[in-house]
């Protein structure tokens, strides 16, 4: 067990600084530090062309094979290019579903033709990716998927019909990987298909939901007879819910220490405003930021076991399984101990109608996290029945 | 960068484990808990010559094995999952710690064999109070001819009236200097007095000295650096304390699972409702939690050992482990007498014994409030 990275992963480590350095000034200072969760639709154009930049520097999809166009980067020069990605301030990434989660998956489930259709526009920082799983009545019941899709023979495409929700980005981007229904006669995670589906076409409708924030991350996206051509669907047309399953096990938690470097960048800042405004002197509110640092600390420690776990074959590690539980609930605490430490400040608006400083906006969207993704309740029914092999839950 | 055990490292954990099965039984564990020695010496002179680990982390050149500060914790963490009594702790992480940080080579040489051995030692520096630090240091030695003349009184003593060789800390008379002093717990004028407490696993004791003259070459080191190395021994030590409670949470969350998988109530085992999984959830989040704290807190210590990582590094991972790790053992032996219901409250069930050590360890070398009140000035008053 040891802590510290090779002599050539430090070079490597001063490489990617150094780069994003260079590359994060001029036109792309004013992206630095935006475009996170809370901020998504901040700067779409230049987000879009820095994603071009980054894939000239080759810094895209550097944890794929070499084969699939990737650098078959290690586990550690993953995690440090996330590090200093965060370190540097370097804008939310708008190719991250693509890369992290549609790239891994149609190397590992698609065809050898899906591969050379779809990979090349995502290491490319050409086209984008959003992610249709959930529906209205898909939520935490994931597998309760109603959006159908229906096979006419005539033209060889599916035809996709039904509502998917909470889709971040979809209004930028070019396609969406849906999960639906191709068996009517199936029900929870049988006969269920994986597609890919072009957003920009007569049959689809975008349309954002607005928050309590103010702003609008997240999406409805309305099928009605969308078009699916039938090479585009990845694995067996009734067996998609493996794949979409698949998926979620490639978000295996690496870009998770780039998140806790986010988290860190925002706990900093709350601990210079508590310096700032005299909140430093509170003793409750000095125990509630000593407790703050704990927790992130070793969330950062938690994420580096899940890592090292990496090369053991077979089941998540306990580690694995605690990281959502536990982030979610260190960043919502965050976000009330912010406006703790602003108090009275933290009431008044930057300005209307509703724009919110950094710290409101944390306040307000960290509700968020502990419902997306997984709320924490379904989390701990996950880590109750994996890892402790307590009872499932029966359904109704 | 590798932060998982390695096959040996889990292996030194499984042979841990059953061995301490085997000698440290609940039933055995009972037995010899209501001593007053508080430890079975044939089980001692076990662990020091079958196992060899009073020797884990010295270096081979004075008598031990050359392992780390790692593989130290991942017994001390079996030991506390087995409740172990034992002044393994005392003798290993607050004695050998003190010699290793402090001591002269030529009082290593002398010391450390003799304790790798089998002798016990403890390190006495509190006069009391909620202070773990330095600043609780209140004895005081001066200087008369040849000899050092010892006065004070501590308190929370790990094993103070068994320990064989004791170290002890003092305030220089009339001066600012602090002195770390190995004297023989058996000299005239040293008094010392088991407190028996709450958890009955641990031994604690007062030690008084009373114009107790130890020869010049028992200060260790120099006085004059005294203060930080004592800091850093004692967040050594916290670390080992982390173990203890990493290894009790362990064993607290898989007697609730255990039990809610057997206890039937409604028709049904008590562990298939939602409101004992999630408690069971979240008690496996902070065991989890606890143990990668602990982890890095180790490698930061063995690095701290080996030269690698400074004594600032040292004091805030200590600091992290301990406040988490009491917070942790203390949250999940308390939820687990919750899920064991009435008999959770019985002297027949072993669940109270975790939930008295949580107690006592979360109290000695400092509590979550404490060590949080360190990372808070470490953060905000710098």
């Amino acid at each position: 067990m040891r802590l510290t990275f090779d002599k050539s992963d430090e070079r490597f480590r001063e490489e990617v600084a150094s780069w994003l350095n260079e590359k994060l000034s001029g036109e792309f200072s004013k992206i630095k530090y935006r475009g996170g969760p809370g901020d998504e639709n901040a700067f779409i154009d230049e987000r879009k062309s820095w994603e071009a930049t980054l894939a000239d520097g080759g810094w895209i999809g550097i944890g794929w094979p070499i084969e699939f166009g990737g650098r078959g980067a290690s586990i550690e020069r993953q995690v440090i290019f996330h590090e200093e990605y965060a370190r540097a301030g370097g804008p939310g990434r708008i190719g991250h579903i693509g890369e992290t989660l549609l790239g891994p998956t149609l190397y590992e489930f698609g065809t050898r033709s899906q591969c050379e259709r779809f990979l090349p526009g995502i290491l490319e920082g050409r086209e984008f990716w959003c992610q249709g799983y959930s529906e209205p009545n898909a939520g935490s019941d994931l597998a309760n998927i109603k959006t159908k899709a229906v096979f006419d023979q005539s033209t060889n495409r599916w035809l996709l019909t039904g509502q998917k929700v909470w889709t971040s980005l979809a209004q930028e981007s070019d396609y969406s990987f849906v999960v639906a229904r191709t068996n009517p006669e199936s029900s929870l995670h049988k006969g269920l298909g994986f597609f890919l589906v072009k957003l920009q076409q007569p049959g689809i409708e975008i349309r954002p939901i607005r928050q309590m924030t103010g702003t609008a991350e997240f999406n409805e996206i309305f099928f009605n007879e969308a078009v699916c051509n039938a090479e585009n669907v990845v694995g067996p047309p009734e067996e998609g819910w493996k794949v979409a399953m698949g998926l979620l096990g490639f978000e295996r938690g690496i870009s998770t220490l780039g998140q806790q470097m986010l988290f860190q960048n925002e706990f900093d800042a709350v601990v210079s405003l508590a310096k700032e405004n005299g909140s430093a002197k509170i003793p409750e509110l000095r125990t509630r930021i000593a407790e703050a640092h704990i927790g992130l600390k070793i969330m950062r420690y938690n994420i580096m076991r899940v890592l090292s776990g990496f090369s053991d074959a077979g089941e998540l590690q306990p580690a694995a399984l605690i990281s959502k539980l536990y982030w979610a609930k260190w960043h919502r605490n965050l976000g009330k101990l912010a406006m703790d430490v602003m108090g009275p400040e933290g009431e008044f608006l930057i300005d209307t109608p509703y724009e919110l400083g950094r710290l409101q906006s944390l306040f307000l969207f960290t509700r968020a996290d502990t419902i997306y993704g997984g709320t924490n309740q379904i989390q701990r029914n996950i880590i109750a029945e994996r890892a402790l092999k307590m009872p499932r839950e029966p359904r109704g | 960068m590798q932060f998982r055990l390695t096959d040996d490292q889990i292996m030194i954990g499984d042979t841990a484990s059953a061995f301490l099965s085997e000698v440290s039984s609940i039933q055995a564990v009972r037995n010899i808990m209501t001593t007053e020695r508080g430890y079975d010496e044939a089980v001692w002179n076990r662990i020091v010559g079958e196992m060899g680990w009073t020797g884990t982390h010295i270096p081979e050149l004075f008598g031990g094995l050359s392992l780390g500060y790692i593989e130290l914790i991942i017994i001390l963490e079996q030991m506390g999952k087995h409740l172990l009594c034992s002044p393994f702790f005392s003798s290993v992480c607050l004695a050998q710690n003190t010699v290793l940080i402090a001591g002269t080579e030529s009082q290593k040489s002398k010391y450390l064999g003799r304790l790798a051995k089998g002798e016990t030692g403890t390190l006495a520096y509190s006069s009391g109070g909620n202070r773990w630090d330095s600043t609780a240091v209140n004895a005081i030695f001066e200087k008369k001819q040849d000899d050092f003349i010892l006065n004070g009184e501590y308190s929370l003593v790990a094993d103070g009236h068994t320990a064989d060789l004791l170290v002890v800390a003092a305030r220089e008379y009339q001066g600012s200097r602090l002195g770390l002093f190995m004297i023989n717990s058996n000299q005239d004028g040293v008094i010392k007095k088991w407190q028996p407490s709450l958890d009955q696993t641990r031994r604690q004791a007062s030690v008084e000295l009373k114009a107790v003259r130890t020869p010049l070459n028992s200060i260790l080191g120099e006085a004059e650096s005294s203060a930080e190395r004592l800091n850093a021994i004692l967040n050594l030590a916290t670390i080992g304390i982390a173990a203890d409670q990493v290894g009790g949470a362990q064993k607290a969350l898989d007697l609730a699972v255990a039990f809610s998988l057997d206890r039937i109530q409604f028709g049904r085992k008590i562990g298939s409702f939602q409101a004992i999984k999630h408690k069971a959830a979240e008690m496996m989040l902070r065991v989890e939690s606890a143990r990668s704290a602990l982890y890095y807190a180790a490698c930061i210590a063995d690095q701290v050992l080996k030269g690698e990582a400074d004594y600032e590094q040292l004091k805030e991972a200590a600091s992290i482990a301990k406040a988490y790790c009491s917070d942790a053992y203390f949250f999940v032996t308390g939820s687990a007498i919750q899920i064991h219901g009435g008999v959770g409250f019985t002297e027949e069930y072993d669940i109270q014994l975790y939930f008295k050590r949580a107690k006592s360890t979360e109290t000695f070398l400092g509590s979550a409030i404490w060590h949080r009140d360190q990372l808070a000035k470490l953060l905000l008053d710098v």
